[in-house]
């Protein structure tokens, strides 16, 4: 699924340089069209007024189940509670096996070995959040060597985080660097570990910085971009996300590479989660509507899927005792 | 995988009818009662399945005769002498019970006009009840609105409103002449009059003392018996500019007071430097906002030509998200066309377009096969001369013409002999001023479009009529404003 040709080399092209520095990609970036923040959360909001029932309903639940990443990054996780997870994420209905699986469960680096050996070959994928998660405050050997202890454990897919001071302060090319570089550990060993790219969109202030940054870890080879570490308020919102589903589709037109988009943290009920998958088919459309182009990274969310789903096929509602807990 | 289908189809989803109690005949509202017309009653139609909804009473001139008698009884009786404050309450109390009862009104307006259930809930209903909370709050403040000292109510105002937005029209007109103590004798359109019926009810549930707002439904002849009766001291008309015409003769030289609000044909400006998702955003809701039956609709899309193939591949594309059809179904956009009248108005003049050599396009949709239907249309390649550039359409059709230069823009956007409203896009500010001083529209909108606030006055130049409705200017519609000593 992954290419490995140089991103360097594609991002040249499109920013119009013969080598890639901060004032190109300045040039670039700051040449993108402007986010009027007014008509990007009207329009976010109309998109949320959207009535999903019956039919279309259970169809969004199951896909939206199947696009779960499920998440624990807690100090205090301990080996059982991913095990626990995993199970949940393969089986997430106990009482209905037509329910759909989860599409990864997303750990830190030490429980990704527990994560790989629990799920087996379920195909639900482990998720590795590195490079100094949260705050991706370290060097850059730390982040690469973060990344390959990740990939190594057999981690199918790495969650970086963006060097926000870098970005906010202007050098651009650090971060675009940075992001080429986890891209290539990702690659290594005989590895193919798929790349996210948090950009930590509560604190980038802006939409025109969404959509800036959104661009950057697209040239820089990301194949996911994703909103939030669910460290930060406020973490992933409608038109955050919004303004990233307008760059990938842009990006794909500009190059022809499909790029996925997380939102994560926040998003807890299956009424949250109809507005986001209504929001990827009317403004991607349905090319997006799969676990491989769009994840919701979350925890609680799955349990409330459960309950709507159960009362779809049922008719009634049960309660939380009735989902498994976490 | 367990989810099969890749598409997602949004199932059914409509409004309940339920909420609606639809009687079988509606009369006239005079002095407080329901009272039959004495004309021949007439049907009025959902647009969207030409279902007969309601047979309503036809009022003759003598019909009018008892409305306007009864408005002049109650203004000279009891509102005129009323205390502001206490007509402000009757006001507070008319909004609150609208606001209680928005679903119904949504529900009666989408049935009756055909927008969709989406627009009526969050635009229509809840922007006609905040203009009377909003002229509620001047009533009994008149002498602080900068008309004079002690500013004095008109006396008996002919409204006649038009079928687009049938209940908000009627706020716009209402609310503010009853807060600055006069009584009303309204006239909906032909094709609209239930929503003003219900409300009718709704003046009777605020015990709003009897005659302070009459409605007389009936077709052309009862507006023009309206603003011609003698005893009308002010008249307020929102409609065409073809329609006013005939009124305006009618009202030329006698004393009566008169505001018009017409037609336009404005342009949506888009600069290069636009923020183009939301631009495209705007473009839509400009034009296919209400079908397009928007008097201060962005019917001309001015787009600045090295941007223009851009701009519109992106508008296509988003167009063929919208979704066109049952106006009760909380997912529609686009809803139905007013009434067999504008359709054909519409087909001749989409005809006239690709005859004069503009480009046809419209996204692929299925429209309903009864009622009343039109499909979302662009036309690019449009001249300044053309028809579809220069004539009101008043349907989901936008005309895209490119320009050059900043001048450029504002010569065509100028050059139309409406003015209404007019759109700048662009995330510079001084760009935005710029053009805003130079547009000849009553209502410039930067960086959005069919924005809509009791707050905020609204009213056009040149063909597009002649005073203020809305905000603190709107008062002065409905006030002898000279200083009393």
């Amino acid at each position: 699924m992954t290419t490995t040709t140089d991103p360097t080399a594609t991002a040249r092209d499109l920013v119009g340089a013969s080598h890639l520095d901060d004032a190109s990609l300045r040039r670039f970036l700051h040449g993108l069209p402007g986010v009027d923040q007014v008509g990007a959360e009207g329009r976010a909001a109309t998109l949320g007024t959207r009535s999903i029932k019956t039919t279309a309903k259970a169809w969004a639940i199951d896909m939206a189940i199947s696009m779960v990443d499920l998440t624990t990054l807690e100090g205090s996780d301990t080996e059982g509670k991913v095990r626990t997870l995993c199970a949940k994420a393969v089986q997430p209905d106990p009482g209905d096996p037509s329910t759909p699986r989860a599409a990864a469960v997303c750990v830190y680096n030490d429980l990704v070995g527990v994560a790989v050996d629990a799920l087996g070959d379920s195909g639900v994928k482990v998720a590795a959040v590195a490079t100094a998660f949260p705050s991706g405050r370290a060097r850059l050997d730390v982040k690469l060597a973060d990344t390959a202890d990740a990939v190594e454990a057999g981690a199918h897919e790495i969650d970086m985080v963006i060097d926000r001071g870098a970005f906010l302060s202007g050098r651009y090319l650090q971060v675009f660097e940075e992001i080429a570089a986890i891209r290539q550990a990702c690659h290594t060993g005989g590895r193919d570990a798929h790349l996210k790219v948090i950009l930590e969109t509560g604190e980038l202030a802006t939409y025109d910085n969404v959509r800036r940054a959104s661009w950057l870890a697209m040239l820089a080879g990301a194949d996911f971009i994703k909103t939030s570490t669910g460290k930060i308020n406020p973490a992933a919102t409608l038109p955050v996300t919004l303004v990233m589903l307008e760059a990938v589709r842009d990006f794909w037109a500009a190059t022809g590479t499909q790029v996925g988009v997380k939102p994560a943290g926040g998003i807890r009920t299956t009424k949250d989660a109809m507005k986001y998958l209504v929001m990827v088919n009317e403004t991607v459309g349905e090319q997006w509507l799969s676990p491989d182009w769009f994840r919701f990274g979350a925890s609680t969310l799955l349990n409330d899927l459960l309950l709507q789903r159960q009362k779809l096929s049922t008719g009634r509602y049960s309660g939380p005792d009735y989902v498994t807990l976490d | 995988m367990t989810v099969e289908s890749t598409a997602f189809e949004y199932a059914p989803a409509p409004e309940s009818r339920g909420v609606v109690d639809l009687r079988s005949s509606y009369g006239l509202f005079i002095g407080g009662e329901f009272v039959e017309g004495g004309g021949k009653p007439f049907k009025t139609i959902s647009p969207a399945t030409e279902e007969v909804l309601a047979e309503v009473g036809q009022a003759t001139s003598a019909d009018v005769d008892r409305a306007v008698a009864a408005a002049r009884r109650a203004y000279s009786r009891t509102w005129s002498r009323m205390a502001g404050a206490e007509r402000g309450k009757y006001l507070f109390r008319i909004a609150r019970i609208m606001a209680e009862r928005s679903r119904e009104l949504a529900v009666l307006e989408s049935l009756d006009n055909g927008k969709p259930i989406r627009e009526s809930r969050d635009v229509d209903v809840p922007t006609a009840a905040a203009h009377f909370f909003y002229y509620a709050g001047w009533a009994d403040k008149l002498e602080h609105a900068g008309f004079g000292v002690r500013p004095q109510p008109l006396g008996v105002a002919g409204q006649v409103i038009p079928w687009n937005f049938p209940l908000l029209m009627l706020a716009w007109k209402i609310a503010p002449a009853l807060a600055c103590g006069n009584t009303v004798v309204l006239k909906p359109a032909e094709t609209t009059p239930l929503t003003a019926l219900l409300f009718a009810e709704i003046c009777q549930q605020a015990d709003l003392p009897p005659g302070v707002v009459n409605i007389v439904t009936g077709a052309g002849a009862t507006g023009q018996a309206l603003v011609e009766h003698p005893g009308v001291d002010k008249v307020a008309f929102t409609g065409s500019t073809g329609v006013v015409n005939a009124f305006a003769r009618a009202v030329a030289g006698s004393r009566k007071m008169v505001t018009l609000e017409l037609g336009g044909k404005a342009a949506n400006i888009v600069f290069v430097d636009a923020p183009v998702d939301q631009a495209v955003e705007g473009i839509v809701n400009g034009i296919f906002f209400n079908q397009g039956h928007v008097c201060c609709a962005g019917s001309r899309l001015l787009v600045q030509e090295n941007v223009a193939d851009e701009v519109v591949d992106r508008l296509k594309r988003r167009l063929s998200s919208l979704r066109v059809g049952d106006p009760l179904d909380k997912n529609t956009d686009v809803g139905a066309i007013n009434s067999a009248a504008q359709l054909a108005r519409i087909t001749e003049l989409t005809a006239v377009g690709e005859a004069e050599g503009a480009t046809r396009w419209s996204p692929a949709c299925d429209l309903p096969t009864s009622g009343f239907w039109f499909a979302p249309t662009v036309f690019t390649g449009v001249s300044n001369t053309h028809r579809i550039a220069r004539e009101e359409i008043f349907g989901p059709v936008l005309s895209v013409l490119t320009f050059r230069t900043p001048d450029e823009a504002i010569a065509k956007a100028n050059n139309t002999p409406y003015g209404l409203s007019a759109g700048v896009w662009s995330e510079k500010g001084s760009r935005i001023l710029w053009a805003a001083d130079r547009l000849r529209a009553g209502v410039v909108w930067a960086n959005t479009f069919n924005r809509f606030d009791p707050t905020s006055p609204f009213g056009g130049y040149k063909e597009s009529g002649y005073g203020r409705e809305g905000g603190r200017h709107g008062l002065e519609a409905y006030l002898k404003t000279e200083p009393v000593a």
